[in-house]
């Protein structure tokens, strides 16, 4: 036998030997393989697995972990203009102050009795996320935006009893296959055209293709592209007059100065809250969230825990629990119950409740009118490079917008590479997703780009080309 | 000065931490600003406006969303507080969620997992400027493989019940590609294993059928053999189960699926115990996942953000959603290709999943190595089996099914008979620890066992640590015969009272936001 545990490791109270011995002598066992002895033998190991030896000390171990991580080169020592997903926003000190709190970051599944605060932050980040959409119901939430687009839909799809769904054709196809995966077995994805001078959904070719099987009509506002979809309202409306619902995928970082969905007809709001006080955290930082009214067949069909607030036997004191429980998959119908729910991203959850907090309702005005105009700017000056078009789509842009490369002669690829030589992490490639508009990018501007940094990018890509 | 009397057993004078804080909107004064946010820079104004009034017709928020105003420093406390009012493994004794293995999760790790080499990269950078989170997402690939003797990791479920589902998905695509999709359409499980293996396969469309236990608590062998046949498509089944019990005879039901030309999907979720003893492969699983946020303590984070790291067979390899992380030798690249063949499931998650919760695992097990790994299995069954052995001892708790064995990792246990003595049931007793500063969780619903206790010590507690909490224990259960008033009014010493739940299942009543909650008592107050 070659098997070799590791004795007084800081970590493992217990890996000291006497009081191993004292323990395995209390339990009646002579050693420990014997708490093992119900493995049957054939499928034990016999010797230690083959991984590399214990780094000998916490100091040591920072350090490995340091060097591998330097060879990363980040967003805050370069230009970025990544977005489509996940986007580079200032994230408030409170934010890293409140999630980097022991009590958070290890607190798990307990009652409201001792995990109180985790009940009542979620309930606070459910009520601030509220007001965001000006709805009455928002979950706890869940893995990621596209998460959340493909629960609204099954439930869009349970609330009305039909099996097709209506999506728009300019949508990231990461996204669209993630919800395809999870609705397949209940819903067909059909997508709805757009207008190729602006961007905006088809309207004609949507009314053609709803009928009395459509469940939902999916839209996104801002869009993929980064324009503003602006016949929100004609959509819901085609979409009622058909009996299906209208669900919007909604950037909460733009609502600031953006109308809510629920303003233009959307029965259930989803969306990303990595803009909400996440890093990057290469796409870590991602969280989703639904939003309805508060109605019986919008709540009753959600698969996620919802934390509601109640009264105590105490006169003036608050409490926080589950609402209607039994609907999920930990109640007692089980696979019976809505979807499934588990671990997903409840930290982030609170901490978009904080970045919330925070900025208030003049924070978050001010942070989607300097995007726009960080963006309009980075529009004009773009355009005026030569052979370049910035206004690709003929529409308004929140935080994102298409660059059209195809006369520079050369590719997305090519000129991203010599960007990042500079310092410049260039727009997303759009050639291999939408070969239909050649190379074309899609670029990202936000709060935390200055004039300077925009500049540097004219003038980057003016070099490079 | 007299000798202070302490008894240091247990913590009769414990108080939760309890503020009284208010709701965060009822903090709003109007003015007030937590936090300034950067304006473009007046040049950029002069040349395209205010920005906004570009916004097309209809579409600008003219109202602006009903946020509180709250200064800085209000909001830092209001938080504070309310983190001082959550049990986090990091303050208290982690023995009482059973299942979720909680335990120490190393600061280092976090800090790390906190460098702006880790916070400020963007999923989409060029693989040049990414190398350092490529390559510890490729060797942490390469320690699961050997971990669990699967060919290849995928880091995309974000979740145990994630990574459930994705291996539904797989199975499906699996039986698709053989034409058999239509043909297998049942996924088994057992009644011990997570909730999940079943609501996670019926999401992707499967007809269920649950296995229960035989009388000594192992999955029924010949219940499973009668509910195989040509349209089974996979068995879920965690081993452990929730009881602790160890299915001595997995190779057998594995051996069933493989004959039948079903895939047999491990749920690791409670794999800490195992770790270096004994692995998927050897057992005959075709897939299996690890929970990092448990077993490699990457923290629970209030639940999530996690990893479900998924692993499969060669085989099943080409159904992994994408992309990969490979090596050429040169450099860490991303694996498009699995993605565009016609048979990986596609996406079941943004990027490449939670980086962060995937360094914090690397870290973890370059800190132990293969000795520390397999320490860490031995001394959470020792700590389990102690703690199993002092419990049994006591007259009012028992634990159903086989006896005189181990059990791997966690016990539900049964108070029935205190019960039945006291009517004091497993939720008064649970409300009750929390007067001590304990978590206690009975079980997965529906109760199989009566009136259940689920406790998983993992290997951070020290002896000291488990004595306390059988101590505390002890002295609930004493109180259930002679103070039962106590229990059943408890908790007293936490961080509010019993709730008033039945608001919770009244659509009336049921308050999920702020503003519902407004709405309904000033209806109910007019």
């Amino acid at each position: 036998m070659s098997l070799k545990g590791f004795k007084s490791h800081p970590y493992i109270p217990n890996s000291v030997e006497e009081v191993q011995n004292d323990m395995l002598r209390e339990i009646g066992l002579n050693n420990l393989e014997d708490l093992h002895a119900e493995i049957p033998e054939e499928i034990k190991l016999k010797e230690n697995m083959n991984l590399p030896k214990a780094i000998g000390s916490e100091y040591e171990l920072k350090r490995h972990v340091q060097d591998i991580l330097k060879k990363n080169k980040t967003c805050d020592s370069n230009i970025n203009f990544l977005g489509g997903g996940c986007w580079q926003h200032y994230v408030p000190a409170l934010c890293d102050e409140i999630n980097s709190r022991g009590e958070f970051l290890t607190a798990y599944g307990g009652e409201s009795y001792n995990d109180f605060g985790r009940f009542q932050t979620l309930f606070e980040y459910q009520s601030l996320v509220a007001e965001l959409v000006d709805m009455d119901v928002v979950n706890v939430p869940t893995m990621d935006g596209p998460q959340a687009v493909a629960t609204a839909l099954r439930m869009a799809g349970r609330i009305t009893g039909k099996k097709e769904v209506l999506v728009p054709a300019l949508m990231d196809k990461d996204k669209f296959m993630i919800i395809n995966n999870y609705c397949k077995s209940a819903l067909r994805l059909i997508e709805v055209d757009y207008n190729i001078e602006n961007g905006q959904l088809n309207l004609e070719d949507l009314k053609n293709k709803i009928n009395n099987q459509t469940a939902a009509v999916f839209f996104e506002n801002p869009s993929f592209f980064g324009f503003i979809e602006e016949n929100g309202q004609q959509i819901s409306d085609i979409a009622h007059e058909a009996g299906a619902l209208s669900v919007v995928f909604v950037d909460p970082s733009s609502l600031g100065v953006l109308k809510p969905p629920s303003q233009y007809g959307a029965d259930i709001v989803a969306g990303e809250l990595q803009p909400l006080g996440m890093h990057m955290n290469y796409g870590g930082g991602q969280a989703g969230f639904m939003a309805t009214r508060d109605e019986e067949k919008f709540v009753m069909e959600f698969p996620s825990r919802l934390f509601g607030v109640t009264s105590t036997i105490v006169e003036g004191e608050y409490g926080f629990g589950d609402v209607a429980y039994d609907r999920t998959s930990f109640g007692h119908h089980r696979h019976e119950g809505k979807e499934y729910v588990g671990t997903q991203t409840a930290l982030w959850g609170i901490t978009a409740g904080v970045y919330l907090a925070t900025m208030g309702p003049e924070g978050m005005f001010e942070l989607g009118q300097t995007i726009m105009q960080n963006v309009q700017y980075a529009i004009k000056k773009l355009d005026e490079i030569e052979n370049i078009k910035a206004s690709f789509f003929n529409s308004t842009f929140f935080k994102e917008f298409v660059v059209d490369f195809n006369k520079t002669g050369k590719t997305v690829e090519e000129i991203n590479k010599s960007l990042i030589e500079k310092g410049v992490f260039g727009g997303k490639d759009l050639s291999k997703d939408f070969p239909q508009f050649g190379q074309t990018a899609l670029y990202c501007v936000t709060e935390i780009h200055t004039k300077d940094d925009i500049d540097k990018l004219v003038c980057t890509l003016k070099e490079c080309l | 000065m007299k000798r202070i009397n302490r008894d240091l057993k247990v913590r009769k004078n414990f108080h939760q931490a309890k503020w009284d804080e208010p709701i965060i909107f009822e903090l709003t004064k109007k003015g007030e600003r937590g936090i300034l946010v950067p304006k473009a820079n007046s040049e950029i104004v002069d040349m395209v406006g205010d920005g906004v009034s570009k916004i097309p017709n209809g579409m600008f928020r003219d109202e602006a969303p009903k946020l509180p105003e709250i200064s800085q420093a209000r909001v830092l406390r209001h938080y504070i507080r309310l983190s001082q009012m959550t049990l986090g493994a990091d303050v208290n004794i982690e023995i009482g969620q059973g299942t979720c293995t909680v335990k120490y999760s190393p600061k280092v790790n976090e800090q790390l997992a906190r460098l702006p080499e880790m916070t400020e990269i963007h999923p989409l950078q060029d693989e040049s400027t990414v190398q350092g989170i490529l390559e510890i997402m490729y060797k942490t690939d390469i320690f699961f493989r050997e971990i669990s003797g699967m060919d290849r990791f995928n880091f995309q479920p974000s979740g145990g019940s994630q990574a459930i589902m994705v291996m539904a998905a797989i199975a499906r695509a699996y039986h698709e590609s053989r034409g058999e999709g239509d043909i297998r359409d049942e996924i088994i499980t057992t009644i011990y294993s997570h909730p999940s293996d079943a609501a996670a396969p019926a999401v992707m469309g499967y007809k269920i059928i649950y296995i229960n236990p035989d009388e000594n608590g192992y999955p029924d062998l010949e219940a499973f053999k009668a509910a195989t046949s040509e349209r089974t498509a996979a068995f879920f089944i965690a081993n452990p189960e929730d009881t602790g019990v160890y299915n001595t005879r997995v190779q057998e039901f594995t051996k069933i699926m493989k004959e039948v030309g079903a895939l047999s999907c491990y749920d690791q979720a409670n794999a800490n115990g195992l770790l270096g003893v004994t692995r998927a492969k050897e057992a005959g699983f075709d897939m299996c996942f690890f929970n990092l946020h448990k077993t490699f303590s990457t923290p629970h984070g209030c639940g999530g953000p996690a990893t479900g790291a998924l692993g499969v067979l060669d085989y099943l390899v080409k159904f992994l959603p994408g992309p990969l992380i490979d090596f050429d030798g040169e450099k860490y690249y991303q694996n498009h290709e699995i993605v565009n063949n016609p048979y990986s499931i596609g996406k079941v998650r943004l990027f490449n999943g939670v980086a962060p919760v995937v360094l914090k695992a690397y870290s973890w097990i370059m800190s132990l190595g293969a000795e520390g790994l397999y320490e860490v299995a031995k001394i959470a069954v020792l700590n389990n089996n102690y703690m199993f052995k002092k419990l049994m001892s006591l007259d009012v708790v028992d634990a159903p099914y086989i006896v005189g064995k181990q059990r791997i990792e966690q016990v539900r246990y049964t108070i029935e008979k205190l019960y039945n003595d006291t009517g004091i049931t497993t939720e008064d007793i649970q409300r009750r620890m929390m007067d001590f500063g304990m978590h206690y969780w009975s079980s997965h619903h529906p109760y199989y066992v009566p009136e259940p206790i689920t406790l998983e010590p993992t290997e951070t507690p020290s002896k000291e640590d488990m004595d306390e909490y059988i101590a505390t224990l002890e002295h609930v259960f004493k109180e259930a015969y002679e103070n039962p008033e106590i229990i059943k009014s408890a908790p007293h010493q936490s961080t509010c009272h019993q709730l008033n739940e039945e608001s919770f299942d009244d659509p009336k009543q049921w308050a999920i936001s702020w503003r519902s909650y407004l709405k309904k008592t000033t209806m109910q107050e007019s």
